[in-house]
């Protein structure tokens, strides 16, 4: 503190000093749109650098989950908990991830309030850009929660069929179907006014999703009606997907369903967020 | 940059209106910016100041009217708009969570700079806003005087043609009060169109060049600084007696010395009156002297006189014929007795 007071008391505004730096200097390209979600997903990593504990999430969550439901379910559905984790784990993974990317949405409402926003809105950039880098830095805290699991889930016994590109392969798909879902978020951090109701609305909506779903458990074993909400769920297509390519058996139909939704949500949400966002 | 001839309006803005659900933010607000000068937004606590601000920097809609930025339409060429302007807003606009060379070279990289040169053009503007002992970091540890400078900073890594400076001042100590009107001042020499929104019409006094007068969203009185003393007045006249017995007596006095009207005040010890000599500051300091010499004669003790200039509620009550809402006056003193 006693910087900041030597700092406050030394500064003496100077004319010429000010006019230097006011000189007139040719104006840089506007960035591409590429370049400026760079820039925003830069920024996303600063953040996490200087307030680390915002890993907490993407790292002990998926730890406790893992451990938990492989445990918990293990020994009653598979007979032990190593065969059940070969089923489990890609799901648990989907799951963990899928919760996590709620916190775009919440992250977003926070950052609305800031004076920080006003002045991204008001520069000449691609207008999604502050989005989409923020998004691009979430991506990496998903990544990082996908391979706790990973590594939990190796150190447990999980052997995935597909080794290691079946691995990188489902983890690929799991990536790209979040990046799209965050989409959905952003929407709900732009219209709701408080974080609290951002996360509120976002368990609401995660929750069936992801428990009336094939993580757990095989669909068969279910009644009829909630075998038909459990087809169409498109976190079934995902969990399919990822589990198939995982298992070295990609399921081609459930492969092309998550892509065609990632598709969709980016479209239909990503459209509907930026609406939102030019209108604030 | 080629020199704009004075004639230029920086803004043009015809019956602005903008809602948020019942309350009318903006009723109709007119405004004429020429290009190369500081234009002062003078109001209360939810005049629509900040509004104004907000539509003519694009990030709200205007519900009617139109407005025009160097002559490229806040609605429809916002991107236009957004190039030539730069927007200091009230609470500052830097990211907290990263330090002030963070801050800037982030925002010099969205500008188009590529890193090297977005870091040098971030160093030179902490070293000419005397912020290079705090680059380091984070905005969130900076006081409220260090973040202002770097606000402004941020907003000149292009240098803009308009600069929008919401309540530049507003909570700031009065040392760091006088670095922002210095900064303000270079950049005004340097060519850049100012418009300034302020509570306070000292800060409108010592830096605008024209002043808006603005109340429940629409321009209520516009002119030089000059122009708007010399129509409320050219100065008040405070007292407190040691009697309050004497109040009437006083107040009559008064009256009578400067051929005006008295208010009594909520204390009962003090009265207000304005001077209402035609613009000349002579005239009207020798009628406050008058005054007081005739409250003397009459035998009444006054413990406190001051005399000064207009403030902002006198302002309001000379245009509006009722006080300033959500008095800026007391938050000032509060402020000033908070730095002591």
């Amino acid at each position: 503190m006693t910087a900041a007071t030597q700092t406050e008391s030394t500064y003496v505004p100077s004319a010429e000093v000010l006019g230097a730096v006011l000189a007139p200097e040719e104006r840089p390209q506007r960035p591409t749109a590429l370049s400026a979600s760079i820039s925003f997903g830069w920024r996303a990593l600063l953040k996490i650098k200087h307030v680390p504990e915002q890993l907490f999430d993407v790292t002990a969550f998926p730890i406790i989950m893992t451990l938990m439901f492989t445990y918990l379910f293990g020994g009653a559905l598979a007979g032990s908990t190593r065969e059940y984790l070969q089923y489990l784990l890609p799901g648990i993974m989907v799951t963990s991830v899928v919760m996590i990317t709620m916190y775009t949405g919440v992250g977003l409402n926070a950052d609305r309030e800031k004076g920080v926003f006003d002045r991204f809105r008001s520069m000449p950039i691609w207008r999604p850009a502050p989005l989409v880098g923020m998004i691009l830095g979430d991506i990496l805290r998903y990544l990082l929660a996908g391979m706790v699991i990973l590594v939990v889930g190796l150190i447990l016994g999980f052997r995935p069929g597909g080794g290691v590109p079946g691995v990188l392969a489902g983890l690929g798909l799991l990536l790209i179907y979040s990046f799209a879902f965050s989409w959905v978020w952003t929407l709900l951090g732009l219209i709701l006014r408080t974080e609290r109701s951002v996360m509120g609305v976002s368990m609401l909506v995660l929750f069936p999703l992801t428990f009336l779903s094939n993580v757990f458990v095989d669909p068969i074993t279910m009644p009829g009606w909630l075998q038909a909400f459990v087809k169409v769920n498109p976190i079934t297509h995902l969990v399919d997907g990822v589990r198939s390519a995982m298992a070295g058996a990609p399921n081609g139909s459930a492969i092309m369903w998550l892509l065609l939704e990632s598709a969709a949500f980016i479209v239909i949400f990503g459209y509907l967020t930026m609406r939102r966002y030019n209108r604030l | 940059m080629q020199k704009r001839q004075t004639t230029d309006l920086a803004i043009e803005a015809e019956g602005l209106v903008r809602a948020f659900g019942q309350t009318r933010a903006l009723d109709g607000l007119d405004l004429r910016v020429p290009a190369g000068t500081v234009y002062g937004l003078l109001g209360p606590n939810g005049a629509g100041k900040t509004t104004t601000v907000r539509v003519l920097a694009t990030l709200l809609r205007p519900d009617g009217g139109r407005a025009r930025v160097f002559g490229h339409d806040v609605v429809t060429e916002a991107d236009a708009v957004r190039s030539r302007v730069s927007l200091t807003g009230q609470f500052a606009s830097l990211d907290e969570d990263l330090t002030g060379r963070e801050n800037l070279t982030l925002l010099g990289r969205l500008l188009g700079h590529a890193k090297p040169a977005a870091r040098d053009r971030a160093d030179q503007l902490l070293a000419a806003f005397g912020l290079t002992d705090a680059a380091d970091r984070q905005v969130k540890k900076y006081s409220g005087g260090m973040r202002r400078r770097l606000d402004i900073a941020a907003s000149i890594l292009n240098t803009p043609d308009l600069l929008f400076l919401d309540e530049p001042t507003t909570g700031l100590d009065p040392r760091s009060r006088n670095q922002v009107w210095e900064i303000v001042r270079a950049l005004v020499a340097h060519g850049t169109t100012v418009l300034l929104t302020t509570q306070y019409l000292d800060e409108a006094d010592h830096l605008a060049g024209r002043i808006a007068v603005v109340d429940h969203g629409r321009v209520i009185a516009e002119g030089t600084p000059g122009e708007l003393k010399a129509s409320i007045g050219s100065g008040t006249v405070h007292l407190r007696l040691r009697d309050p017995g004497q109040r009437e007596q006083a107040q009559r006095v008064l009256a009578e010395a400067l051929n005006t009207t008295v208010q009594p005040n909520s204390d009962p010890f003090a009265l207000t009156a304005r001077v209402t000599a035609e613009g000349d500051d002579f005239v009207a300091s020798e009628q406050a002297s008058r005054a007081l010499h005739a409250l003397s004669a009459a035998g009444i003790v006054v413990d406190e006189f001051a005399f000064g200039q207009p403030s902002l509620d006198e302002v309001f009550l000379a245009l509006t014929e009722r006080p300033a809402p959500g008095s800026a006056e007391d938050t000032r003193a509060e402020e000033m007795e908070a730095v002591r």
